[in-house]
């Protein structure tokens, strides 16, 4: 493809034929910068998850898991009262969120909601980008503030504020991919508007609407910002939801900022769990997404 | 007024079904009770958000209005937070957050378009979801994880790193901090970059894959070469888009919390250089609340939580517009 | 015949050089385009056992046909039978498609275009396209949409652009039109302005031959006509081959006709002939519309 110079009378022929070749030369160029940034940001994942597996599974054991923490800097103990915490308190702000969600949801797309509907699914998606910590302000105003305690209910409330604008854009978008003829036919037996909407729309977006829910959960599952002041961290057990409670993202905090060894350890193992919790749970949703659409 | 055995109940029942005229306006074909109510239950809950929202912001101003009636604007530009003497303001975190996201753009950017473009336009179909899949996972991994790995993998590689730099290249002011620490703007930047790399990435590449196929091979049409046909025909089509993305991940790397606080450094002083320590709003807030004795402490905090609530709401505003106008509403942003 | 010399003399005067002048060999030598008008009619380019592939699905078999140098050259046939694929495959644009595979030979003036040390893109200079839907650049004014391709080689000067510019939108008769707007962007003007745009966008890179895929299927009928017209007025410098579904326009505006149905070729002949006194079968079924 190189060409040497022609010998002819028209002037800038091998000008051009250079700047072709200048041209190849950016091209290959850009080409290897994109490939440099690919392979870094797909190795990114493959690093962090590296030492979380190398480090926290060192630490990791049966007892990790299923038993109170010690006292601080004894060797031993788990984290099992903040696993049952985390569980607990997430599942809280689902039963509460998702009510919420679906019915807002199923209002944005099932009704003629006009400019109330974008307005509020707009709304969902600016929501998506409130920091966690400020949502954990939001728990600590609307329940720690005039109950004048932490308590696990102010964490699942702060969950809950998460999970919402979640949920509701993608059961909204799951609402949107069902076909209006389905509507359209129970419509036409006759069915009242409420019941096609329960009996026919919803089950047929099941999947998807399954979907929305666990990658909230799985969002929750991993926040930390919003415990600091509204569940607070419980060393022992608790199952009480107007008491302080124990979850593993702050968990990890305390230990990974703490000064002894041993806690340092533990905060990889428990990070080893909450990698391994969280990604399932997102696999798991994107796996139900996938059976569903086989394309 | 008639003295009829069920005059209450048939006012009341007309004062019911006005009332539920006036909330759900009756729509042809539903006229059924059961219908209405489950309009009236369906927009209740989409008006709850909307509450939801208002209650966020009003308790934010609720819980900072004496912080706000004590320093007024000048809590923005004071630069001493002693909550000993009871003295607050917020310049130095917020100088913090703004240095820390804005390096975190200048190295996430140049990576996530790059990668963005390639995966649109060099990867075939098929291993498209596959090269994705990383970068999507990346993206699901907690806050906290990014810290613990930050602050014990990357935080003593940063401290190499910079001491190396101080000693070669100290003249420069950027390096003139304290380079030992390891925790501070660098670290922080660096940190927000992995972090919000995935976010940009993928809306890139989804607003890139948008792009009409005419329009490439239009220019490829005129003699372009691929590379060409990209820089000068799809990445001005996509450019709304694609500041949009951007502009989301700077949101993300303003509100991130865990990661930056156990990175970013824990000082009030305003930074000079990449070296120096400094807080971020979110990890003042993070650090400091739940030590926070007295009103006025709790107050500056909240008043600390509100910029930073109203400057995530603008930028998340600001994306979400230049997103929606180009795909015309819909890249399901699934966080 | 003088008109042809001077449309030729003056196609070649002020041409900018094209890199792609030689394309294949590494050492090449060829003497340069002279203005020689030939008198008798001369093959441009040459397609020999073209079969072209969708992955594994063929659509097009073993197609050989001569495009004559400044005539313009229809296709037609029913939808489907791969009339666009076709095409394509002669600037290269097939491979662009995913999945998309050539076998068979494509010869320009001589030189294989697929070649195995050809470069696409320097192809696809000599060889101009004009699409089905109008397609300016959204994000450049009229001005810079047609020195789009023609600033790929690297001129900066900007009187030469300014000059073939407004060559090239008035080769296009959209110069009258647009010369005091030249700085709106491409995407205000009319359908059927903004295909002439393309199509002096086009001739902006001075391609010998312009391939056109239906350009006037979105367009009215006044429009239609304007491009028609068009066609008669560029055949004396570029050679043309139009897909066109519309059995009229190929009647009225091409020399000669290919008519394709399924992937084949099934007849080529001068189009008086075609339209007349077809040879196949099938041609005169689609001719007399008993099908497609």
């Amino acid at each position: 493809m190189i060409e040497t110079a022609v010998n002819n009378a028209e002037t800038g022929l091998s000008t051009a034929d250079r700047h072709f070749v200048y041209r190849k030369v950016i091209e290959r160029v850009a080409w290897t910068g994109m490939v440099v940034c690919v392979l870094i940001t797909v190795s990114l994942l493959w690093v962090i998850l590296g030492y979380v597996i190398y480090r926290g599974g060192a630490a990791f054991s049966w007892e990790f898991l299923t038993t109170l923490p010690q006292p601080a800097g004894e060797a031993g103990g788990g984290i099992a009262n903040a696993l049952i915490g985390s569980g607990f308190i997430v599942g809280l702000a689902t039963l509460m969120a998702v009510p919420i969600s679906l019915g807002a949801a199923i209002f944005v797309n099932e009704f003629p909601s006009g400019r109330l509907g974008a307005s509020v699914r707009f709304l969902a998606e600016v929501l998506t980008g409130v920091p966690s910590i400020v949502v954990g302000l939001f728990g600590y105003a609307l329940v720690v503030q005039p109950t004048g305690q932490f308590s696990g209910l102010s964490g699942a409330v702060a969950y809950a504020f998460i999970m919402v604008p979640i949920i509701l854009i993608s059961t909204q978008e799951a609402l949107r991919l069902v076909p209006t003829d389905l509507r359209e036919a129970s419509l036409a037996l006759g069915v009242p508007k409420w019941r096609t909407i329960l009996w026919v729309v919803l089950p047929v977006s099941s999947r998807a609407l399954l979907t929305g829910v666990l990658l909230a959960v799985a969002r929750a599952l991993g926040e930390a910002a919003p415990m600091l002041f509204t569940a607070f961290g419980n060393p022992f057990w608790n199952l009480d939801v107007r008491k302080p409670m124990a979850t593993v993202p702050h968990l990890i905090y305390t230990y990974a900022t703490g000064p002894y060894e041993d806690w340092h350890n533990k905060a990889w193992a428990a990070s080893f769990v909450l990698v391994t919790v969280v990604l399932v749970t997102s696999l798991l949703a994107r796996a139900a997404l996938r059976n569903k659409s086989d394309d | 007024m008639k003295n009829e055995p069920h005059a209450m109940s048939r006012s009341s029942g007309r004062f019911f079904s006005t009332v539920l005229d006036v909330l759900i306006p009756p729509q042809a074909g539903s006229v059924r009770w059961g219908d209405r109510v489950f309009h009236f239950l369906a927009r209740g809950t989409a008006l709850f958000v909307i509450f939801l929202a208002i209650l966020l912001a009003g308790d934010l101003l609720r819980g900072s209005w004496e912080a706000i009636r004590h320093f007024g604007p000048r809590f923005l530009i004071g630069t001493t937070w002693d909550p000993v003497t009871g003295e607050f303001g917020t310049l130095p975190p917020a100088v913090g957050t703004l240095i820390k996201s804005v390096l975190s753009l200048i190295i996430a950017v140049p990576i996530s378009m790059g990668s963005a473009i390639f995966i649109a336009f060099y990867i075939p179909k098929s291993l498209r979801a596959f090269i994705s899949y990383p970068i999507e996972l990346l993206a699901g991994i907690p806050s906290i994880i990014f810290g613990l790995w930050g602050l014990f993998i990357m935080v003593p590689m940063i401290r190499v790193l910079q001491v190396w730099l101080k000693a070669n290249f100290g003249w420069f002011p950027l390096f003139a901090g304290p380079a030992v620490y390891g925790v501070g703007v660098l670290a922080g930047g660096v940190i927000l970059a992995i972090m919000i790399t995935p976010i940009i990435t993928a809306i890139s590449r989804d607003i890139l894959l948008s792009v009409p196929r005419t329009q490439i091979e239009a220019m490829l049409a005129l003699g372009a070469t691929k590379w060409e046909a990209i820089w000068k025909v799809a990445l001005p089509y996509a450019r709304t888009g694609l500041i949009g993305a951007v502009i989301l991940g700077l949101g993300r790397s303003i509100g991130e919390t865990m990661a930056v606080t156990m990175v970013g450094g824990n000082n009030f002083d305003l930074p000079t250089s990449l070296f120096d320590p400094v807080h971020s709003m979110a990890s003042l807030i993070a650090n400091e609340f739940a030590e926070a004795t007295y009103n006025l402490y709790v107050s500056s905090l909240i008043y600390v939580g509100l910029v930073l609530f109203c400057i995530t709401f603008l930028i998340s505003l600001l994306a979400q517009l230049l997103i929606w106008r180009l795909s015309k509403g819909r890249i399901a942003i699934l966080e | 015949m003088t008109e042809e010399k001077q449309a030729i003399d003056s196609r070649h005067e002020d041409v900018v050089p094209t890199s792609g002048r030689a394309m294949s060999s590494p050492i090449y030598e060829k003497e340069p385009k002279k203005a020689v008008v030939k008198e008798s009619e001369e093959t441009l380019l040459v397609v020999e056992g073209l079969n072209v592939f969708y992955g594994k699905i063929k659509v097009i078999h073993n197609i050989s046909v001569s495009i004559q140098a400044r005539k313009v050259t229809a296709i037609i046939g029913p939808s489907g039978c791969g009339k666009s694929t076709f095409i394509r495959c002669l600037n290269r644009m097939h491979e662009v498609t995913p999945g998309g595979r050539v076998e068979g030979k494509v010869l320009l003036d001589g030189e294989e275009l697929y070649g195995p040390t050809v470069d696409p893109v320097q192809v696809r200079r000599r060889i101009g396209m004009v699409f089905q839907k109008p397609n300016p650049f959204p994000t450049m004014s009229v001005y810079d949409n047609v020195a789009a391709g023609f600033k790929l080689n690297g001129t900066r000067d900007r009187r030469v652009i300014e000059e073939k510019v407004e060559k090239s939108l008035k080769m296009a008769a959209l110069w009258e039109e647009v010369k005091d707007a030249l700085h709106k962007p491409g995407t205000s003007l009319s359908g059927g302005q903004q295909q002439r745009l393309c199509i002096a966008r086009a001739l902006a890179v001075e391609p010998e031959v312009l391939l056109m895929d239906e350009p006037c299927s979105a367009l009215d009928p006044i429009a239609t006509a304007k491009i028609e017209e068009l066609i008669r007025e560029l055949k004396e410098t570029v050679t043309i081959v139009i897909v066109t579904h519309n059995m009229q326009q190929a009647a009225r505006v091409s020399d000669y006709t290919a008519f394709f149905y399924l992937g084949e070729l099934v007849e080529f002949n001068v189009t008086s002939k075609i339209f007349t006194t077809p040879e196949k079968r099938q041609t005169e079924d689609y001719i007399t519309g008993r099908f497609g």
